[in-house]
């Protein structure tokens, strides 16, 4: 019946799509932008353990520990290998000018652990010639690119140079990484060259990162590590989950999202349940005729149930097809954070279907009640 | 009982039997008495008419026969079974295969083209779609549809067009009581007599009664009886042939 009525058909779709879009859409922007706080973990991949001050909230939290605090963790029983990595924020000021704050990495000189996976052009092992910096390649052509008086901008390329606290360095790689949270530009180099180019620190080693031994049990190995040098280990997975926690409990982010995607969830329901009541008020002539001629209460509850399944897989369709062709192309051309995991396609589906059968169940209850007699009224 | 259209209809079953019955709406001083012991009997092969002026409980007596409103006291039974001891999905189960309904709006679902419109009953009743459409188109053969009005919706279809679909959907299940409520009061007079006809001819079989309630004297003349009403009760049953005649050209 719902589909005969073409106007309230359309309504109902519009808005369970408007819903579908919205919540999708939110909700992988969230997603994309909490990834984000935990992309330098990502990006580095290989330690199994990260051994941090205890004071650490999250991973931008640095708290400088000893800087042979690596060496004591080596001694751990069951650690396989434990590296050094600096992690700090530099002002580093361009070719024009201008100064530009930077993440910086500081690799282990020996292994260079924890370097980017990818690299544009250039190659890792150049990072062990003095002054050397590889730059991420969204930095070195955005905001560390040379700006031209005519508006337009050179990208930093292998050769490029750069001043980091005053200090001169040499572009001689260009790597790929994951957008940070912070979204600056993500400088890479030797532990030793961090140690230059930072102001003077008493201390200056951020984490110790750490592969168990194989089979070794991990959460035993932290305890381990943690009971002989009085420093906190986590696993990878603990850590990550540490500043994903501390971005959702300490920022404003959660309440923002949850605000739109909740929006979007009222939105679908007043518009959907609203256009589904009246569908079934402008109907009831015709549930009263079925009831008459002998359908069940069950029957005509399938039969509404089902009309609000097509319309919000039409809608649920329409919307998280727009969500992501809408994410990814921004995604292509702007700096936006979209991370559309299946999670938040069963949690959108959920959402979708939680509007209609709210919408469905005003209209339920009205048939139900229904008194088949109703049909000899005029 | 000398009138011979009488003696026949006597000798036929009884589809319908009310004896006192009684039906009122709400509590108190405010409550409405619609029926006040209404005693009424209708035959298999018989086409009885009740007419009375609005308000005068007609629509309340087809509702509690047709089993879509519940009655307060006084006896009825439809083919000796009574709706007072059946519960709700009895009731409904016992209506979808024994009553068909033709209406005065149609009440044909507009979004469902003529021969699914039809087919509805059948498929309430449990038929699959495929087999009772095409049932349905059979049906709509019948009563003068083509392969191409068999396709179309309710709203491209004239009103008399629409009634023939309605009677045919109430047709189709061989339901053994039809009710029909001003089946031509949404009609002009040649299409009225044209449904009624086709009504009479199609409806009318031995094992089934009809009862219709209607305004439109000039439709008495198909009618083998004819139960006046007035205020809750039925005031005259006129079953003479010669009767009925009269009637046809006045207004009861």
């Amino acid at each position: 019946m719902l589909f005969g009525d073409r106007a309230k058909f359309i309504g109902i779709v519009i808005g369970l799509t408007f819903a579908s879009l919205l919540i999708t859409q939110q909700a992988a922007i969230f997603a994309g932008l909490m990834t984000r706080t935990f992309s330098f973990l990502l990006d580095v991949g290989l330690p199994e353990i990260w051994v941090v001050d205890p004071r650490v909230k999250y991973i931008d939290d640095i708290k400088p520990m000893d800087d042979n605090a690596f060496l004591r963790v080596r001694g751990v029983e069951g650690v396989q290998w434990a590296v050094p990595l600096y992690k700090g924020t530099l002002a580093v000021r361009t070719k024009d000018g201008t100064y530009q704050s930077c993440s910086i990495v500081g690799l282990d000189d020996e292994t260079l652990m924890g370097g980017p996976r990818t690299m544009v052009s250039g190659d890792l092992s150049y990072l062990r010639r003095s002054g050397a910096v590889i730059v991420d390649q969204t930095g070195a052509g955005g905001k560390l690119a040379h700006l031209l008086p005519d508006g337009k901008s050179i990208p930093l390329k292998i050769g490029s140079e750069i001043e980091i606290n005053d200090i001169e360095a040499v572009v001689v790689g260009i790597c790929k990484v994951s957008a940070t949270f912070q979204n600056i530009p993500v400088i890479y180099m030797t532990y030793s060259s961090a140690t230059l180019f930072t102001p003077g620190q008493r201390q200056l080693l951020s984490f110790v990162c750490v592969k168990g031994k194989l089979g070794q049990d991990l959460h035993a190995l932290c305890q381990r590590i943690e009971l002989s040098t009085g420093l906190r280990a986590y696993t990878a997975n603990e850590f990550k989950v540490l500043t994903f926690l501390y971005y959702l409990k300490y920022t404003g982010i959660p309440i923002n999202f949850l605000t739109a995607v909740a929006l979007g969830f009222l939105v679908g329901i007043a518009i959907s349940g609203q256009t589904f009541y009246n569908f079934t008020l402008d109907n009831l002539r015709y549930f009263g005729t079925l009831k008459a001629m002998g359908a069940s209460n069950n029957m005509l509850l399938r039969m509404i149930l089902l009309q609000a399944l097509v319309v919000a897989g039409i809608g649920y369709g329409l919307g998280v097809g727009t969500a992501t062709a809408w994410g990814m192309y921004m995604g292509s051309h702007t700096q936006l954070s979209f991370r559309l995991p299946w999670h938040l396609l069963v949690f959108s589906a959920l959402s979708v279907l939680v509007i209609c059968f709210t919408s469905a169940a005003l209209s339920i209850r009205k048939v139900m009640k229904l008194e088949p007699a109703v049909v000899f009224r005029s | 009982m000398n009138d011979p259209v009488a003696e026949k209809i006597a000798e036929r079953k009884i589809a319908v039997h009310c004896e006192g019955v009684t039906k009122s709406f709400g509590v108190g001083n405010s409550a409405v008495h619609a029926l006040l012991g209404i005693d009424l009997e209708v035959r298999t092969g018989e086409l009885l008419m009740l007419v009375g002026p609005s308000g005068c409980g007609k629509t309340t007596l087809i509702s509690v026969i047709a089993g879509v409103l519940r009655r307060d006291g006084g006896e009825c039974t439809i083919f000796d079974q009574d709706y007072n001891r059946m519960n709700g999905d009895e009731m409904t189960s016992f209506r979808g295969a024994n009553v068909g309904f033709v209406f005065q709006a149609f009440n044909l679902i507009p979004s469902l083209t003529t021969a699914e419109n039809v087919a509805t009953p059948l498929i309430i009743n449990g038929m699959k779609p495929k087999p009772a459409v095409a049932k349905a188109r059979e049906m709509l053969a019948q009563v003068g549809f083509d392969e191409r009005m068999m396709g179309c919706f309710p709203t491209e279809l004239s009103g008399g067009q629409q009634q023939r679909v309605a009677i045919a959907r109430a047709l189709i299940h061989s339901p053994r009581f039809i009710v029909c409520d001003e089946p031509t009061s949404a009609l002009d007079g040649e299409t009225g007599l044209k449904v009624m006809e086709l009504l009479r001819k199609m409806g009318c079989v031995e094992n089934r009664a009809l009862l219709v309630v209607t305004h439109d004297s000039r439709i008495y003349k198909f009618a083998d009886r004819i139960a006046a009403m007035e205020d809750g009760r039925i005031t005259e049953i006129v079953d003479s042939s010669s009767k009925l005649k009269a009637l046809s050209k006045q207004t009861i």
